[in-house]
């Protein structure tokens, strides 16, 4: 649970001040907190992590990490996509 | 070679590998203090190419595996309440309290959801204003800025119903208590990547100074952990231990100031017992009294629960890196995913569950 997942700022908005956006993890779209990004905008990447954006990093390296983590299956932990019933590795 | 292949870039990996090879004397022994790095390494075969040149010890780094039986058995007493919505990260559900998980309190008809980040659980509370939601907020430094500003937007948002039962861990002292205890075979530190974009890397000059350790910041990919692995290598055969970056386009020496200033403000730092460790001073983090309205464990009277651990799970000696998780007489016969024993055979980042995975059975020679 405690990797983030880099991920692209495609929409920004506002909920009631704080500074959120949807982050596009490669088909997947989440809102994300950016109260810790000031610096953060449209098309940026970013790690996120439990919901908060915490570093910006570059789009090259941003989907090699992606891509990584897919492969790993570790996405299904950290966007909360939930998994069928309790699945383990068999 | 089976696993070179699998890589990203195979060249590179390979040309990585015979770097740490021909640099390394004698096999050096590091420890990934991460458990997302151990699975990178356990899955990649990383430790088998580089076996001879470096051994891994995994570290503790783990937040569903140290999180302390107390604070599972309370987060099991809060979520089987009537008047609870109990909202938690996935991955504690199945972490074995005294006697049931938290799926299981589930089962039996609490009302427990998995959320994805804590601002959901604060959403929650606002929606179900007859009910009391609490989030379970575990994690290391890259967890806690979250649930940081989870209890400062409940504040904001004046929401009565909301509190955390909090568990946080701090990575530094954890590092302070391996190098410490007395049968610690540790040479050289990968750090965990992540938990440095919030804390920076300042942190960590004075355990290297403290321990005369090499302490490299590393990421999760596995080029980069072997280039973190050849940068302490080299620090280990130059004898020149120092704190050194191999992931700066992540990592900055300060960090996140502004995630620093929230964690600052609503928490403090406490004394922390981890599970299978024991107590390790000033490694924790708990709420800071001017938050104590929002502290779960105080609003349901939880405080006080004593608790037993399976005799049978060795998980302790694996987190302090004495112990291989197949070393354990457990593993994989009465300690499996589905029927586990410890938390390090739960979390997905644990280092038993990484070794079951991908089946990981033999014992190398030198441990
Ligand atoms: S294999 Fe199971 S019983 Fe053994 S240390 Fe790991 S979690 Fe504990």
């Amino acid at each position: 649970m405690c990797l983030g997942i880099p991920g692209k700022i495609v929409r920004l908005w506002d909920d009631q001040g704080t500074r959120m956006a949807d982050v596009d993890f490669g088909g997947a779209v989440k809102d994300v907190c950016l109260a810790y990004l000031p610096e953060a905008g449209l098309g940026h990447y970013t790690i996120v992590h439990a919901g908060f954006g915490l570093t910006l990093l570059d789009e090259e390296s941003a989907v090699e990490t992606l891509a990584m983590f897919r492969e790993l299956g570790m996405l299904e932990d950290e966007l909360g996509i939930p998994s069928a019933s309790g699945a383990v590795p068999a | 070679m089976k696993y070179l292949d699998e890589f990203a870039d195979p060249v590179l990996a390979g040309r990585l590998i015979e770097q740490i090879k021909a640099r390394a004397t004698r096999q050096w022994t590091l420890m990934e203090v991460c458990g997302g790095q151990t699975h990178s390494i356990i899955r990649n075969g990383i430790d088998i190419l580089l076996r001879g040149a470096v051994e891994f010890i995994h570290g503790p780094g783990c937040p569903v595996c140290v999180t302390p039986l107390e604070m599972i058995d309370r987060s099991l007493e809060i979520a089987a309440r009537p008047e609870v919505i109990f909202c938690s990260f996935g991955d504690m559900l199945r972490v074995p309290g005294s006697g049931r998980d938290l799926f299981q309190v589930k089962a039996a008809g609490g009302d427990v959801r998995v959320v994805y980040s804590p601002l959901d659980a604060v959403r929650i509370a606002a929606e179900n204003p007859g009910r009391e939601v609490v989030f379970f907020g575990v994690g290391f430094e890259t967890t806690a800025p979250a649930n940081a500003m989870a209890v400062v937007a409940a504040r904001q948002r004046g929401l009565r119903n909301f509190s955390m039962l909090v568990s946080h861990v701090r990575v530094p002292p954890a590092i302070t208590a391996v190098m410490e205890s007395p049968r610690c075979r540790v040479e050289g530190f990968l750090a965990a990547g992540h938990v440095c974009t919030v804390m920076g890397t300042d942190e960590y000059g004075p355990l290297v100074e403290r321990f005369g350790v090499p302490i490299v910041v590393t990421g999760f990919e596995p080029l980069d952990l072997l280039e973190g692995v050849r940068q302490t290598v080299e620090l280990l055969e130059a004898g020149t231990p120092a704190l050194r970056n191999a992931y700066p386009r992540a990592v900055s020496a300060a960090g996140n100031p502004a995630a620093q200033h929230v964690l600052a403000d609503v928490f403090e730092v406490c004394d922390r017992k981890w599970r299978g460790i024991g107590d390790i001073p000033a490694s924790g983090w708990r709420l800071a009294d001017a938050w104590a309205d929002l502290d779960a464990s105080r609003r349901f009277a939880v405080d006080d629960l004593v608790v037993e651990e399976s005799p049978d799970c060795r998980a302790g000696d694996v987190l302090q890196g004495h112990l291989k998780p197949s070393q354990c007489p457990a593993f994989g016969t009465l300690c499996t995913p589905r029927t586990p024993l410890g938390a390090t055979m739960v979390s997905s980042e644990g280092a038993c569950a990484a070794y079951y995975a991908f089946r990981r059975l033999e014992v190398p020679a030198s441990a």
